[in-house]
C-alpha cells in the first residue's frame, strides 16, 4: 500500500460525494424547517429519509478507485470498499431512523432533529473512511457531539436530559483517554497517517527480532488507550455503563440510531485502525488477545445482564452490548486467512453489522409504535400483541430471531460467518464461547416473543395504529433481514469480502 | 420436485399468516390440509421412485465404493465464496423419513381440526415446522442442514408455548428449545472444524494434486477446497481409498514413462502428513465425534440428555407431539448418523462402543420410567425415550443389520408414536385429565381409539407381522453380531440386557391399555364423551395402515434403507 495520496481532483471529490450530499441535505432541512408552515413540517422526515436512501444508492454506485490510489485528501480518508460498505450502512440507518422518528412526539416535526441526524450520519461516514489520526478524531467527535445533542433532545423531559448529560460525560472522558493514546502514538511514530504508522511500527518492532520493551510498552499503552475510546463507542464491557441509561432515557428513535449507526461506524474504524496501524508481530498478537478477551467479557456480561430486564429498551441496550461482543469475535479473527476469502473475519464483521443495522432499526420501530400507542415500554405490557396487531408482532419476531441467530433471519448467517472466521483463525474456544452465549441470548429473546404470542392482556381489543412511514421502515427492515438471511446473503457477503480484501492489500 | 416439499409449506404458511383474517378458521385448516396433503403425495412419490430397482441397485453399486447416492438432486450455489450450496436430494435413508414427515404432518392437521384459538397462527407455524423438518432430511449441505435444523426450532417453541398444556407449556417449550439448541451449536462448531481441516487438506500447497483429484472424484470441475457439501465431505472422509486409487494410477503412469523414477506419491494406505485415514485426520475425528454425535443425539433423546423430551411431548399440543416425537426426534438420530458416523468413521469406531451403553440405559431405564407414570401422556413420552434408545443402539451396533434396523425403527416408531399421541390427544380433549387411575372403560365410548391404541401397543411390543418387530429384531441381532470393526465382545450382553426393555414395554403398554380402555366407565365423572370424528379416523387409519404394510412387506423399506446404510459400513470397515 503506497502512501502517496491521490491528487486527482475528480477522484477526490467522488470520494466524499456522500458527505457532500449529506451536508447539502442538512442545510436544506434547516431551510425547509424555516420556510415550510407548521402543517407541512412532518414531511421533513420524508425528505430526510428518502434523500438518505438516494444518497445510500449514490454511495454504492460511486466506483472506488484502483487499490493503490485510494488515499484521498492528503491521506485523510481512504475511499475503498470497506468505507463504501459501512457508509451505505450508516446512511441507510440514518434514513430508516428518520422514518421511525416521524410520529414520535416532541421530535417528529422538528427540522433541527433531522438535521442533527444527518450531521451525525456525516460523522459516521467519515469514521468509516478515516485513515489519519486527525480525521479519526474529528469524525468521532462530529458523530459523538451530534449524538449527545440528540440524546438530550427532549429538553423538558428529565430522563432525556439525564441521558444526554450522562452520554456526554462518559464520551468526553473516554475521548480524552483516546486522544492521549493518539498523541502517544504520534509521538512514537512521527506520523499521523494510519498506513504510515503501520509501516513505522513494522520498522520499530521488526518481526522475529527480540522485542525491545522500551519501544513496545508505550506503544501497547497507546493501543490500550485507543481501545478504550472504541470500547466506549461500541459499548464494550467495561465501558458499557452508559448504555442502558442512555438507551432508556433518550428518545427511542435516537436510541435506535445510536445503537446502530455509531456502533457500525465504530466497528469500521476499529477494524481499520487496528489492522492497519497496529501491525507488526507483538502488537498484532497483543491486540488480538485483547479483543478476544473483550469479546468474551462483553457478550457474556451483555447477555447475562439482559436476562433480568423488564424494560424493553434496557433489554435491547444489553442485547446491543452482547451483539458488539459477537462482532468483536470477527475483529479478533483477523488472522483468518484460509479458504477463498482472505480476511474473512473482517468480512464477517461487515456482514454482521449490516444485518444488525437493519434488524435493530426494525425492532426499535415496533417499540416506538407500541410506546406511542400505549405509553409503555415494559416488556410485560407486550402481552397479547399478536392478537392486537399480527404484522407488527411478526416484524418484532423477525428482528428478535435475527438478533438471536435463528434462521431464516439474517442473524443466523451473520453469526455463522463470525464463528466460522473464529475457527479459521484457530480461535475455536472463542467460537464455543460465542455459540454458548447465543443460547443464553435466545432465552431472553424467546421470552419476549412468548409474551407477545402467548400471554393474554385486557387491552387486546385496542388497536395499535401503524402510519405510512413506519410501514415503510418496517417493511425495509423485515424484508431486508429475511433476504440477507437467505438468497441475498451472497451478494452482501461478497461485498464485505471485497472490503476485507481491500483492507489487507 | 423435492424443492416443492420446502416451498409448498412455507408459501402456504405465509398465505395463511398474511392473507387470511383471524376469523377465517376453516380456510386456514383447509389450506394447511392441502399443503400437508400435497407434501404427503410428493413424499410418497419420492419414496416410490427411490424404491425402483434401478435406483436401489445404483445406490448399492455406489455403496461398494463407500459413497451415498442420491436421487432428485438439486444443487445451486448459495454463498460460493465459502463453499455453501443449496444442495438437496434424497436417498434410501431419507425417503422413508420424508414419507413419515408427510404422514405425521397430514394426520397432525386432521387431528388439530378442532383448534379454535388462533387457528390461523397455529396452522401457519405448523406448516413452517413441517418445512423445517423436510429441510433437514433433504439437505446435502451441512450449512443448509443447520439452517433448517434451527429453522424448525422457533415454530416448535411457539406451538408448544402457545397451544400446549397450560400448566407446563412455557417451561417445557423453553427447556426443549434450549436443550436442542445447545446440542446443535456444539455440533456446529465440530462441523466447522471438519470444514477447515478438509479445506486446508485440499488446498495444501505441498500437495497440489489433491484438489484436481477431488474434482475428478466429485465430477465437478469447479469444486472448491473449502466446502460444506456433503458429497465432498464424504469423499474427504474416505480420502485414503480415493488417494490410494489415484496414486496407484499416477504411479503406474509415472513408472511406465520412466521406469527408473521412484514413485513420488504416497502408497495406498500409507499415512500422509496428517496421519490420515480421511482428510479430517484421526485426531480431529476422535476428538469431535462425541460432540457432533451427541450434539445431534440430544434431539433423539439420548440418555442423559433425554430430559427435555417427555416434558416437551406432554406439554405440546397433540399435532406437535405427533410431529415432534414422530419426526423431530428422528432428525437428531438421522443427523448423528449422517454427519457423525458417516463422515467421521474413525471417531465412530472409538466412541460408539461406549455410546451404546447410553443407548442401553435409554431402552431399559426409559421403559421402567414409563411403567411408573400415572400420566397417560408421560407414558408415551417415556416410551419414545425407550424406543429412540433402540435407534441409537442400532446405529451404535455398527453392523449392516443393526443400522438397517435403526432406519426401520425410525420409521416404525415415528408412525407408531404419532398414532399413540393422536389417541392420547383424542381422549384428553374430552376428558381434560390424563391421570390413568381416574380413566377407565373408554373402549365403550371410543372403540376406535381403543382399538388403535391397542394396535399401537402391539407394534410397540414388537409383535411379528407389524413394523415394530421388523425394526427391533434386526437391531437386536445386529447388536448380538457386534460391530463390523470387530472386537467389543460385550455387545451380546447388551443385546440381552436391552431385551429386558421389551418386556417392560409389554408391561406398561398392557397396563395402560387395560386401565384406560377397559374396566368400568365412570359415567358420572365423564358424562359427555362422544366418539371421534371421521377426520380423526382417517388420520388413525392412515398411521395404522403403514405400520401393517411395513410389517407385512418389509422389503418395501428395508432394501432401500440397507442401500443407504452400506456406505456407512464400508466407511467403518475401511481406514
Amino acid at each position: 500500500m503506497p502512501l502517496v495520496p491521490n491528487t486527482d481532483t475528480v477522484a477526490n471529490l467522488l470520494a466524499v460525494t456522500p458527505e457532500i450530499l449529506l451536508t447539502v441535505l442538512a442545510v436544506a432541512i434547516i431551510l425547509l424547517d424555516v420556510f415550510w408552515p407548521e402543517s407541512r413540517r412532518r414531511q421533513i422526515g420524508y425528505v430526510a429519509a428518502f434523500s438518505m436512501f438516494a444518497i445510500a444508492l449514490v454511495t454504492v454506485l460511486v466506483p472506488t478507485p484502483a487499490i493503490n490510489s485510494q488515499l484521498m485528501w492528503g491521506g485523510m480518508i481512504r475511499h475503498d470498499t470497506l468505507s463504501q460498505l459501512f457508509r451505505t450502512m450508516v446512511i441507510l440507518a440514518g434514513g430508516i431512523a428518520s422514518l421511525i422518528s416521524m410520529d414520535s412526539p416532541g421530535i417528529g416535526r422538528k427540522g433541527e432533529f433531522f438535521a442533527m441526524i444527518v450531521v451525525a450520519t456525516i460523522g459516521a461516514c467519515f469514521m468509516s473512511a478515516a485513515a489519519d489520526l486527525i480525521m479519526v478524531f474529528i469524525a468521532l467527535e462530529t458523530t459523538s457531539i451530534s449524538l449527545y445533542i440528540l440524546a438530550g433532545f427532549l429538553r423538558n423531559n428529565l430522563r432525556s436530559s439525564e441521558a444526554g448529560m450522562k452520554y456526554f460525560l462518559f464520551g468526553a472522558f473516554t475521548s480524552a483517554i483516546m486522544l492521549y493514546g493518539l498523541s502517544l502514538l504520534y509521538g512514537f511514530t512521527h506520523q499521523t497517517n494510519l498506513y504510515a504508522i503501520g509501516d513505522m511500527l513494522h520498522k520499530l518492532l521488526p518481526a522475529g527480532a527480540p522485542v525491545n520493551p522500551a519501544t513496545a510498552l508505550p506503544i501497547l499503552l497507546s493501543l490500550v488507550m485507543i481501545a478504550v475510546g472504541f470500547a466506549f463507542k461500541i459499548s464494550a464491557v467495561p465501558f458499557h455503563f452508559w448504555t442502558p441509561d442512555v438507551y432508556e432515557g433518550a428518545p427511542t428513535p435516537v436510541t435506535a440510531f445510536i445503537s446502530v449507526a455509531s456502533k457500525a461506524a465504530s466497528f469500521a474504524l476499529l477494524t481499520r485502525f487496528f489492522v492497519i496501524a497496529f501491525q507488526g508481530d507483538p502488537t498484532t498478537h497483543f491486540w488480538v488477545q485483547l479483543v478476544a478477551v473483550l469479546a468474551v467479557v462483553t457478550m457474556t456480561t451483555g447477555n447475562l445482564l439482559a436476562l433480568p430486564q423488564r424494560n424493553i429498551k434496557r433489554l435491547l441496550a444489553y442485547s446491543s452490548i452482547a451483539q458488539a461482543g459477537y462482532a468483536l469475535i470477527g475483529v479478533a479473527s483477523i488472522a483468518a486467512q484460509s479458504g477463498s476469502v482472505p480476511g474473512s473475519g473482517a468480512a464477517a464483521v461487515g456482514f454482521y453489522m449490516f444485518m444488525y443495522v437493519l434488524t435493530n432499526l426494525g425492532a426499535f420501530g415496533v417499540i416506538i409504535l407500541f410506546a406511542n400507542a400505549t405509553g409503555s415500554e415494559t416488556i410485560a405490557d407486550f402481552a397479547g400483541l399478536s392478537r392486537r396487531n399480527l404484522p407488527l408482532t411478526l416484524a418484532l419476531t423477525v428482528a428478535f430471531l435475527s438478533l438471536s441467530g435463528i434462521p431464516p433471519a439474517a442473524g443466523f448467517v451473520g453469526k455463522f460467518f463470525l464463528f466460522r472466521a473464529a475457527v479459521d483463525a484457530n480461535l475455536t474456544w472463542l467460537a464455543v464461547v460465542g455459540v454458548l452465549n447465543s443460547i443464553v441470548a435466545l432465552y431472553y429473546y424467546l421470552v419476549v416473543i412468548k409474551i407477545m404470542f402467548v400471554d393474554r392482556s385486557p387491552d387486546e381489543d385496542k388497536v395499535i395504529p401503524v402510519s405510512a412511514p413506519y410501514r415503510w421502515a418496517l417493511a425495509v427492515s423485515c424484508l431486508g433481514v429475511i433476504a440477507l438471511g437467505t438468497f441475498f446473503a451472497q451478494p452482501v457477503f461478497d461485498w464485505a469480502a471485497l472490503a476485507a480484501k481491500g483492507l489487507f492489500s | 420436485m423435492l424443492i416443492g416439499l420446502l416451498v409448498i409449506p412455507i408459501l402456504l404458511a405465509l398465505v395463511i399468516l398474511l392473507a387470511l383474517k383471524p376469523e377465517q378458521r376453516n380456510e386456514a385448516r383447509i389450506i394447511a390440509a392441502c399443503a400437508t396433503g400435497a407434501c404427503l403425495l410428493l413424499s410418497l412419490f419420492v419414496f416410490l421412485e427411490m424404491n425402483q430397482t434401478s435406483n436401489i441397485s445404483h445406490a448399492q453399486t455406489q455403496a461398494a465404493a463407500g459413497l451415498a447416492s442420491f436421487i432428485e438432486e438439486v444443487k445451486v450455489p448459495w454463498i460460493p465464496a465459502l463453499g455453501i450450496t443449496f444442495h438437496i436430494g434424497a436417498d434410501g435413508l431419507t425417503a422413508p423419513m420424508l414419507l413419515l414427515t408427510g404422514l405425521a404432518a397430514f394426520c397432525g392437521v386432521l387431528i388439530s381440526w378442532r383448534i379454535e384459538d388462533r387457528t390461523r397462527e397455529f396452522m401457519a407455524f405448523f406448516l413452517l415446522l413441517v418445512a423445517g423438518v423436510y429441510g433437514v432430511f433433504l439437505s446435502l449441505d451441512l450449512f443448509l442442514l443447520f439452517f433448517w435444523y434451527e429453522f424448525a426450532i422457533f415454530p416448535m417453541y411457539l406451538l408448544i408455548a402457545g397451544w400446549g398444556w397450560v400448566e407446563r407449556r412455557e417451561y417445557a417449550a423453553m427447556k426443549l428449545t434450549l436443550y436442542i439448541l445447545i446440542g446443535s451449536v456444539v455440533a456446529l462448531v465440530g462441523v466447522l472444524v471438519m470444514y477447515f481441516s478438509a479445506g486446508s487438506f485440499f488446498s495444501d500447497p505441498t500437495h497440489p494434486e489433491r484438489l484436481p483429484e477431488l474434482r475428478t472424484a466429485l465430477n465437478d470441475p469447479n469444486a472448491a477446497a473449502y466446502s460444506f457439501d456433503f458429497s465432498q465431505m464424504e469423499i474427504a472422509s474416505r480420502w485414503k481409498e480415493y488417494s490410494g486409487a489415484f496414486n496407484q494410477q499416477a504411479a503406474t503412469t509415472a513408472n511406465s514413462s520412466n521406469p527408473n523414477a521412484t514413485p513420488q506419491t504416497a502408497q495406498p494406505g500409507e499415512p500422509g502428513p496428517f496421519d490420515i485415514a480421511g482428510a479430517f485426520g484421526v485426531s480431529i475425528a476422535r476428538f469431535w465425534f462425541p460432540f457432533i454425535f451427541i450434539g445431534f443425539a440430544v434431539l433423539a433423546g439420548l440418555f442423559p440428555f433425554h430430559n427435555w423430551s417427555p416434558d416437551g411431548h406432554v406439554a405440546a399440543p397433540t399435532a406437535v407431539s405427533m410431529i415432534h416425537a414422530g419426526v423431530l426426534m428422528k432428525l437428531g438420530a438421522y443427523a448423528a448418523l449422517r454427519i457423525g458416523v458417516q463422515l467421521l468413521p474413525d471417531g465412530a469406531k472409538v466412541h460408539l462402543p461406549w455410546i451404546i451403553l447410553l443407548a442401553l440405559v435409554n431402552v431399559v431405564y426409559g421403559a421402567f420410567i414409563a411403567f411408573r407414570q400415572r400420566d397417560f401422556k408421560y407414558v408415551i413420552g417415556f416410551s419414545s425415550v425407550s424406543h429412540m434408545g433402540l435407534v441409537a443402539m442400532g446405529i451404535a451396533s455398527m453392523s449392516v443389520v443393526g443400522m438397517t434396523g435403526a432406519g426401520l425403527q425410525m420409521f416404525s416408531h415415528g408412525a407408531m408414536t404419532a398414532l399413540f399421541f393422536a389417541c392420547v390427544g383424542l381422549v384428553y380433549e374430552q376428558t381434560h385429565t390424563r391421570d390413568i387411575p381416574s380413566l377407565g372403560g373408554f373402549a365403550q365410548k371410543m372403540p376406535f381409539v381403543a382399538a388403535a391404541f391397542a394396535f399401537g401397543g402391539l407394534v410397540s411390543m414388537g409383535m411379528p407381522g407389524l413394523s415394530g418387530f421388523i425394526a427391533e429384531f434386526p437391531i437386536f441381532s445386529g447388536v448380538w453380531q457386534g460391530p463390523v470393526t470387530g472386537g467389543n465382545n460385550y455387545y451380546p450382553i447388551i443385546a440381552i440386557l436391552s431385551a429386558l426393555g421389551i418386556i417392560v414395554t409389554a408391561a406398561y403398554v398392557l397396563r395402560v391399555t387395560q386401565q384406560v380402555f377397559s374396566g368400568p366407565f365412570n359415567a358420572q365423572r365423564f358424562p359427555d364423551i362422544h366418539n371421534i370424528t371421521n377426520l380423526d379416523k382417517v388420520a388413525i387409519v392412515l398411521l395404522g395402515s403403514v405400520l401393517v404394510i411395513v410389517g407385512v412387506y418389509p422389503q418395501i423399506m428395508s432394501t432401500m434403507i440397507q442401500s443407504a446404510v452400506l456406505p456407512v459400513i464400508t466407511a467403518l470397515k475401511g481406514g
